[in-house]
């Protein structure tokens, strides 16, 4: 394999009916760092069904180039429609660094590409940097977010990997900026198309998305079955939202889909209540980054007050009614 | 109907712990356990089997020592059982070992192949479609539920959003979700069948697969390093009344112009 003969850093720019993912612009800034250390290009690969007219704003978020795919048959998502057309721009454009939304869609479209293409995917990779020769790092968390390992993949190209959503940040919109946008016609293979879409369907809970929020309340075991009621109503007064530990979750208190963790979300909020959540690594990996964090606890050698800017140990469901008392009159007196 | 339902032992990482002085893995002690995204897809297999009638094969690469998980497995109802062992697996990245285990379910036959999402010890949930894609194979990923009428299984998927049901024809790969349902313990007659049964065993050479993509040698990807994370500094903590924490807390808040 010449890898010389492979170049720039794709990203694969995920839509949901229309609507661009707010994981697909992170890694347009990711990718934007990684191209500017190698001297190429950023270049988006957008697949979808009239969608052409959005090209321009994968330019304001840091593409210099958009390979817009808009064809019927890509109106949603189905593994191999997709795979199809991806694989057709990989093999003609040669990409270094190929990058996925670790969402239900890049976690199918990725692996099914790499073993296509004959290439190493790393999944949820929480760090991405390049080397001195010119080679993606990939970090990612292993066994569960006990250990991290650094990946490399040194003779094949393009070096693909996941990151999952809220773990890059994506650069501020620029009007200024300007590229090329070209479209991409693919010879698909309908013979293949095996897998038919019956419905897709929405249910309420999957609106909220805890990686948007500004504060999270979130709580643990010693948050207390009874607890939660007392934690929507601290979540309440600050316009926040709850999250929970996956022994919250587990225990069918809260939904998955506020789960924080390795095995849940990864969340970085400027603001992050752990309440009653002793911090298993598991859930450190998910929320660490959290710009302050506070966290109270009963058990004063918790591993949640290694992470944490401000650690009370005490009892969660006798300070937190106090703590959302005191809130709300605050708040009053403001008025 | 033949499904073959390919499961992975793990080490239970829920149970995995740091030596805080030296950073590194405690693995002492730490039970190995069939990854729970597999043993979900085993369930899976065995209701369709109960239904439907059909015959259960397990398949999983590992040391001999991965034994066990295929004797739980059959003792769960599993009619028979595959280990893939050989020093030359050894090292493998999803991609070497998406190669092997599709080399072996070639030499089988299959109307569906059960693989779980993603294992628990490296949470990558790759060698499903990796291994539908070297079979030629559609697959459906993150499932919740699966079902079978006149040749055609009908799919719940799970999404960020909530569900899709899709549908296809045999042959087709699947991967399970652990919360598809609550997997069965092992019945006393499954046990006791479960160790005078045979598990076959093959290596490299049985399952004909080509050796440069096998184990190491075979992985695009490589570790070049693993390391412990750092420890951020723990910030200030106390431990007081609970008028007096509420009130640090609220200060806290203002300081930071949240309140």
């Amino acid at each position: 394999m010449d890898l010389t003969s492979y170049k720039d850093v794709f990203v694969f720019i995920e839509q949901r009916e229309g609507v661009i993912q707010g994981v697909s612009l992170e890694l347009l800034g990711k990718a934007r760092d990684l191209a500017n250390v190698l001297g190429q290009k950023v270049i988006a690969v957008f697949p979808g069904f009239n969608i052409s007219a959005q090209s321009q704003e994968l330019i304001y978020f840091g593409a210099d180039k958009v390979v817009c795919i808009d064809k019927p048959e890509l109106e949603y998502y189905l593994t191999e429609q997709y795979t199809q057309a991806v694989y057709q721009v990989i093999t003609e454009m040669k990409p270094s660094i190929v990058l996925f939304g670790a969402t239900t869609i890049g976690r199918d479209l990725g692996p099914r590409l790499s073993a296509r293409l004959e290439t190493g995917l790393t999944a949820d990779c929480t760090k991405l940097e390049i080397s001195e020769t010119n080679d993606l790092m990939m970090t990612r968390p292993a066994f569960g977010g006990n250990l991290m390992a650094t990946i490399v993949c040194k003779e094949h190209r393009p070096q693909m990997s996941t990151v999952r959503p809220g773990v890059m940040k994506k650069m501020d919109k620029d009007l200024s900026r300007t590229g090329e946008i070209v479209d991409f016609n693919p010879n698909f293979n309908p013979s293949k198309f095996k897998v038919k879409l019956i419905k897709s369907v929405k249910e309420e809970k999957g609106k909220i998305d805890i990686t948007e929020a500004k504060i999270l309340v979130s709580g643990g075991r010693g948050a207390g079955s009874g607890g939660f009621k007392k934690l929507k109503e601290l979540a309440k007064v600050l316009n926040a939202e709850v999250s929970a530990s996956r022994a919250v979750v587990d225990a069918g208190l809260v939904g998955h889909e506020r789960q924080v963790g390795q095995t849940g979300k990864t969340v970085r909020p400027n603001l992050y209540f752990a309440l009653g959540i002793s911090g298993a690594i598991q859930h450190l990996a998910g929320m660490e980054e959290s710009d302050f964090i506070i966290a109270i606890n009963k058990d004063k050698y918790a591993p949640i007050f290694q992470v944490s800017d401000l650690g009370i140990v005490g009892d969660v469901t006798k300070i937190i009614p106090l703590l959302t008392d005191r809130l709300a009159k605050e708040k009053a007196s403001r008025k | 109907m033949k499904i073959v339902v390919c499961i992975k032992q793990v080490p239970d990482t829920t149970e995995i712990k740091i030596n805080p002085v030296t950073g590194t893995l405690i693995r002492d002690g730490v039970p190995s356990i069939i990854n729970p995204d597999d043993k979900s897809g085993l369930e899976a297999a065995l209701t369709l089997k109960e239904k439907h009638g059909a015959h259960v094969t397990v398949i999983t690469m590992g040391p001999p020592q991965a034994d066990a998980v295929l004797r739980e497995a059959m003792a769960m109802g599993a009619d028979d059982a595959i280990l893939l062992t050989d020093r030359k697996f050894a090292g493998a990245d999803t991609l070497a070992t998406s190669h092997a285990l599709a080399a072996a379910l070639s030499k089988m036959e299959w109307d569906l192949i059960i693989t779980g999402r993603q294992a628990i010890d490296g949470d990558t949930a790759q060698v499903g479609p990796q291994i539908a894609e070297h079979l030629d194979i559609p697959q459906v990923s993150y499932v919740q539920d699966i079902d079978y009428n006149e040749s055609i299984f009908t799919v719940k998927k799970k999404t960020e959003e909530g569900y899709q049901v899709l549908e296809a024809e045999a042959p087709l790969l699947v991967t399970v979700l652990s919360s598809a349902n609550k997997p069965r313990y092992m019945s006393v007659k499954g046990i006791v069948n479960a160790i005078d049964k045979e598990v076959k065993v093959s290596g490299v050479a049985d399952i004909e697969a080509e050796e440069s993509k096998m184990g190491l040698k075979g992985s695009p990807t490589k570790v070049h390093k693993a390391f412990s994370k750092g420890v951020k500094s723990a910030g200030e903590q106390f431990e007081v009344e609970e008028e007096e924490a509420v009130g640090i807390i609220i200060s806290k808040l203002k300081e930071k112009f949240i309140i």
